[in-house]
């Protein structure tokens, strides 16, 4: 190719360098009140959760026999249950669990929406039309039951929690992805790439990824607060976290007769308390990285 | 095949049929359309708003599949190759877009836009590729420094240069402009237009350019072919076809020009109603619904593409028109 330089007299690009949209998203996400405040109590939850065993005395399955019962004082700070468990311990060691199964389900079920979502919009109509209806089907099995049953199928425990949990919420996502995505085929910059001969992994990776970012992000950090009452629901009902393991959902559901509710509070307050605090406080980071990818908040 | 066209299309045909979930006619977008271009020609297609200029231009770089057809290029029939074919043959052929705020990603910087086809084709090492893209910057005018930045950051003319380079950094021989100014302000139309065809000069290009701006057309392309309703009504060189158009349909397009003489205006031929629909065309002649020169025998026979007592070629049964 010949090519002359350019004429160095004339400068066509006078612009200001500015961000990148994904800077700016986040710019956006920092200014805003909620979002901010969201992160602050997210972090300090997230941060005594994963170190809570080198700085707390007790164990989560320790038994404390002289401290039956026990209200809040200065050696067990949230007081005690009725084997002498140790509540904050436990409270802390349920936040991991609760914390870890809703992490990992989001990202499976994030990883399967997508990608069901991509094969529905790039497979062709034939392949569309299927995925669809499957994912129709699966949105219109009554969700309560639906989880019930494959709960009972794939029992307590952890792995088999976030199994269910995943299962049960790529749906929507897989929608939202498809939607995207059919729209995107259609763009220019993405014709142009199969005209350079980009295959499909190009295309997804390259452009479908970069492009549904905001949904996925807004999605995860979302339905990571709805695993969390879903777990939390699960145990409650003995389906999903088995005693002795701690998670928020079963501590509630430990203290559910009427004379630890009236007798006890402060074994089901905190877990109750601390499952409300987190969900509100990842709902606002939620909002706020929604409003932030939102193209058009860029014009307020 | 010394003598064989650099591209030749034969017989091309694409109807857009409905979907197995969706009820609605067959559109007709094109319909038998054969033409040959020359190495190191500009042909132009011109036409009205859904003649099938750009489902041709598709076509031909098979962005789209067509019904029908045979798309020959330097020997081989595009339209039958494999993927792992067609993958090698698209270095050979680029595109270039009509809307420059569409082409090109708002999610990647121009050097990501730029690379993105060598990355494709695993062609160089990555600072050969960065050069590579460098060069075709250099070559549309643009600083370096643009490698960077992210697209919105640039003016419409701007990004249509990116476009540009973005089509000259995998090397091509061929490319299809599809209206490359017409998103434009009018100054920027002929900056485009001149680096268009100072680049098409320099590197010995081939290009199929797409247009409805009859001007432009004039000054750009060698061959001109002139479509309606997705049929080709005439096919002549540039100077040929504005001096002397031999269709009906290419007489009415240019008196539409607008034109400072006074006189020349008042001898304008308007067309009347609009262009009819390519689900539902008019039997015969596609244009004699609208033809002020239409006889009863224009609805018979579709008229065949025949050469003119010049050697060109139009589609219409008069031969008293010129």
């Amino acid at each position: 190719m010949a090519i002359t330089a350019p004429d160095p007299t004339v400068d066509p690009t006078a612009v200001p360098k500015t961000k990148g949209p994904l800077r700016r998203a986040f710019d956006r996400f920092f200014e805003n009140r909620a979002a901010r405040a969201g992160l602050l109590i997210v972090i300090p939850i997230l941060l005594a959760v994963s170190t809570y065993p080198l700085w707390w005395p007790f164990g989560p399955n320790a038994i404390d026999l002289r401290a039956m019962n026990k209200a809040p004082s200065a050696i067990h700070w949230l007081g005690s249950d009725g084997v002498g468990r140790d509540v904050m311990a436990r409270l802390l060691q349920g936040g991991r669990i609760s914390l870890l199964v809703a992490i990992c389900s989001v990202a499976i079920s994030t990883v399967i929406g997508f990608l069901v979502g991509a094969v529905a919009s790039f497979g062709g109509r034939l392949v569309d039309g299927a995925v669809m209806r499957l994912v129709d089907l699966a949105m219109t099995l009554p969700p309560v039951i639906f989880l019930l049953v494959l709960a009972s199928i794939a029992g307590t425990g952890i792995a088999p929690t976030i199994l269910v949990i995943s299962l049960l919420s790529w749906p929507v996502l897989s929608r939202m992805v498809r939607a995207r995505l059919l729209e995107l085929r259609e763009r220019d910059f993405v014709v142009a790439a199969r005209g350079m001969g980009a295959g499909l992994p190009h295309l997804l990776f390259r452009h479908g990824l970069p492009n549904c970012i905001d949904i996925l992000v807004v999605y995860a950090t979302l339905q990571i607060a709805n695993a969390i009452l879903l777990e939390a629901g699960l145990s409650f009902l003995g389906l999903g976290i088995a005693p002795p393991e701690a998670s928020w959902g079963n501590m509630l559901n430990l203290a559910r007769s009427t004379v630890v509710l009236e007798n006890y509070p402060w074994q089901w307050m905190f877990p109750g308390a601390a499952l409300v605090l987190t969900v509100l406080a990842i709902n606002f980071i939620g909002d706020g990285l929604r409003d932030a990818f939102d193209p058009r908040s860029d014009l307020n | 095949m010394v003598d064989a066209p650099f591209l030749s299309v034969k017989n091309l045909t694409k109807y857009f049929a409905p979907t197995a979930f969706s009820r609605g006619p067959v559109v007709r977008a094109l319909e038998d359309i054969s033409f040959d271009v020359a190495r190191g020609q500009v042909v132009g297609l011109v036409g009205e708003s859904g003649s099938g200029k750009t489902t041709i231009g598709r076509s031909v770089l098979r962005l789209i599949e067509p019904t029908s057809g045979q798309i020959n290029y330097g020997g081989t029939d595009i339209t039958k190759l494999g993927a792992a074919q067609l993958r090698r043959q698209r270095r050979k052929m680029q595109y270039i877009f009509q809307d420059p705020f569409a082409s090109l990603s708002p999610r990647m910087t121009i050097g990501q836009i730029l690379t993105e086809g060598l990355d494709i084709q695993v062609i160089g090492k990555k600072s050969e590729r960065r050069a590579k893209a460098e060069k075709a910057l250099a070559a549309v005018d643009l600083p370096v420094d643009a490698y960077d930045r992210y697209a919105h950051e640039f003016s419409g003319g701007q990004r249509q240069r990116i476009g540009i380079a973005r089509a000259l950094t995998l090397e091509p021989e061929f490319i299809v402009a599809d209206e490359p100014v017409s998103a434009l302000d009018v100054s920027i139309q002929a900056q485009i237009i001149n680096l268009l065809r100072d680049l098409q000069l320099r590197l010995g290009l081939t290009m199929l350019f797409i247009s409805h701006d009859l001007a432009v057309v004039e000054y750009i392309c060698d061959t001109v072919i002139v479509l309606y309703l997705g049929r080709i009504m005439e096919v002549a060189p540039a100077a040929e076809l504005y001096a002397r158009p031999q269709h009906p349909y290419t007489r009415a397009l240019l008196s539409a020009i607008p034109s400072l003489d006074p006189l020349a205006r008042q001898g304008r031929q308007v067309l009347k109603g609009d262009i009819p629909s390519p689900a539902n065309p008019p039997s015969g002649c596609v244009f004699r619904t609208r033809c002020p020169f239409a006889l009863a025998a224009c609805a018979g026979a579709v008229p065949p593409l025949r050469a003119t007592a010049k050697g060109n070629l139009k589609a219409c049964i008069r031969d008293d028109i010129a």
